[in-house]
């Protein structure tokens, strides 16, 4: 059984910018248990000789080169921007970071 | 927040022992950015150089600049590092605006280069040998300007303006093993070493390294622990910090504060920092992050980076010399005085003087022009000497003419105006200006007889043995011949002529 609190949930959730009522961390709670111990019984089968499945595909080294490519206008960067001004994204203070 | 209490600095290193570690990020000068193509580039309109890459538009795609790969080899290679065989990229995933993606593409597990090392040598001579664990690739975020609240700082913004240009911007970030033995030395040790690789870097010419300009940009982890514990202090990151008096100053700072709380029975916060240069302290940031919280994973959108041994020995014979062996061997070629020296590393006029001497010039002589003349003129025009409009090739040329007497040291300044004042290569400026010394003795003879029929008791006094005397007409003569001529041979033609 692995250690999937409902704190552990809350601070995920929080990490993720997404809000649960305490019904919901109950039963995320359970259902990320399932996951995370499923996968510790796969990692059981995992030996050293398995490769890493993050990129499946054998391709390395597909490069651009260092070209100058045309960029957007400002006026359409901000176009879809819920908020503007001074020719830049308009945000909510945040405060945890400098 | 104010200043907080400090213990003395010698008593906190008497008392503890300073572990330091350090973070440098290099901003690569690459023309694009690391992910897509917009223009790297500082200092444009907000928001002009970005693209649905950058800004993290739904359904984008990055693709990984060549050329900044081959700079982030060579910077590895550089500090003496390990190159990856093969390396991915990760996202880190925070939210904070500014990154529009909500992560950053950057480099986890699997560093493009490692276990390197860097010999740092401070003003004395003193060298400390500090270990590199890693270097990695990633991007820059976009820059964020707080609107509101007294200061413009983050606390009591109302708002924050983000500009993306930065964002994507290609980063190296070069990270050091835990430094110990630096003691008393370890603020100035901080210093040095980000002193270094922004010289090293700069020499590569793979990024401007412009500390004022946020290219080089420096983390300092600082904690200290009582002599004999084996288990590392707690330490705090300072972060950001941008010149390298500061990354002095703030370590120094940090030292103090711990060793302050440590001595008072209290214990010190992980947490980031933040430098305040004006009035010399650092405040509480968040809290560290666990490295878990980033929740890291393999980036799916770019596949792996595997540099081939042939393409990393490419890179290799392109390095310049290290910039400390190359001082040392030009400064034992030149032969000059510690000072002399000094002063063309600090007024950072190394490729000038050397590029002079490359030209024909003898060293003391381009050293003169460079941190003499040139400077003073450069100072007067408000520019960097390093801009001046004139070649080390043209001031060779011009200290030949000088050694070979068809210049005097006044003309050659004429002549170097004239170049400045774009009329062309020294020979183009002295045809142009008339700058010739009068070489024909005839017009310069008759020039000291009409200077001396005005002050005839001149040769009876030179006769006298009042050699001195002769400074008078020859004053007379220079003015009359435009300073065209070699004073020298002037007081040669009067000390003949009272034969």
């Amino acid at each position: 059984m692995s250690e999937i609190t409902p704190d552990l949930v809350r601070h995920l959730a929080s990490l993720s910018r997404i809000l649960v009522t305490d019904e919901e961390v109950a039963t995320l709670a359970g259902e990320l248990n399932v996951i995370v111990d499923s996968i510790a019984i796969v990692t059981q089968a995992v030996k050293g000789d398995v490769l890493a499945t993050s990129h499946p595909i054998p391709m390395a080294n597909v490069f651009r080169e260092d070209v100058v490519e045309p960029s957007l206008t400002q006026e359409s960067a901000l176009s879809a921007a819920p908020d503007s001004a001074e020719g830049r994204f308009r945000v909510a203070a945040i405060l945890d970071e400098e | 927040m104010a200043k907080e209490a400090l213990m003395p600095y010698e008593q906190a290193i008497e008392q503890f022992e300073v572990v330091i570690g350090l973070e440098v990020h290099v901003e690569l000068n690459t023309k694009s950015k690391m992910f897509c193509g917009c223009a790297n580039i500082f200092g444009n309109e907000p928001n002009t150089n970005v693209c649905p890459i950058c800004i993290g538009l739904p359904g984008s795609l990055p693709a990984v600049n060549k050329k900044a790969v081959e700079s982030s080899i060579a910077i590895g290679l550089a500090l003496g590092c390990q190159i990856a065989p093969t390396g991915r990229f990760s996202r880190k995933n925070y939210f904070y605006p500014d990154l529009a993606k909500n992560f950053q593409t950057s480099q986890y597990d699997e560093p493009i280069a490692s276990e390197g090392k860097i010999n740092i040598e401070l003003e004395d001579g003193v060298v400390f040998e500090v270990l590199i664990e890693r270097a990695h690739m990633e991007e820059d975020a976009g820059k964020l300007t707080h609107i509101g609240g007294a200061t413009g700082r983050i606390q009591g913004a109302e708002y924050s303006l983000v500009d993306y240009n930065r964002a994507g911007v290609p980063l190296v970030e070069i990270v050091t093993k835990p430094v110990y033995g630096a003691g008393a030395r370890a603020p100035e040790l901080a210093a040095a070493y980000v002193h270094a690789i922004r010289e090293i870097v700069k020499s590569m010419n793979v990024s401007d390294a412009r500390m004022e300009r946020g290219n080089v940009r420096c983390d300092a982890n600082v904690s200290i622990r009582p002599y004999g514990q084996t288990k590392l202090g707690t330490r705090t990151e300072t972060k950001n910090v941008n010149s390298l008096r500061s990354v002095e100053n703030a370590v120094r700072y940090e030292i103090q504060r711990q060793a302050h709380i440590l001595a008072n029975g209290g214990t010190i916060t992980q947490e980031t920092r933040h430098w305040h240069e004006d009035r010399g302290y650092t405040s509480a940031g968040r809290p560290k992050s666990d490295a878990d919280d980033y929740r890291y994973f393999p980036e799916p959108d770019l596949v792996p980076v595997q540099p081939s041994l042939a393409w990393i020995e490419e890179i290799r014979a392109t390095l310049p010399e290290n910039p400390g062996l190359r001082r040392k061997r030009l400064m034992e070629a030149w032969g000059f005085a510690e000072l002399e020296f000094r002063d063309v590393v600090n007024s950072d006029l190394l490729d000038q003087v050397e590029a002079t001497v490359a030209a024909g010039a003898a060293p003391q002589a381009a050293r003169k022009w460079w941190t003499g003349e040139l400077a003073r003129l450069a100072n007067s025009q408000e520019v960097a000497v390093q801009d001046l409009s004139i070649t080390p090739t043209q001031v060779a040329k011009i200290q030949q003419l000088i050694d070979s007497g068809e210049l005097t040291d006044r003309m050659a300044r004429d002549v170097v105006a004239g170049v400045l004042a774009g009329e062309g290569d020294p020979e183009a400026v002295i045809e142009k200006r008339g700058l010739k010394v009068v070489s024909d003795d005839g017009a310069l003879i008759a020039a000291i007889d009409e200077a001396l029929a005005k002050q005839p008791d001149v040769l009876e006094k030179i006769r006298e043995g009042k050699v001195q005397a002769a400074g008078a007409v020859i004053g007379a003569v220079m003015q009359a011949m435009r300073g065209q001529v070699d004073a020298a041979r002037v007081r040669e033609l009067i000390l003949e002529r009272a034969k």
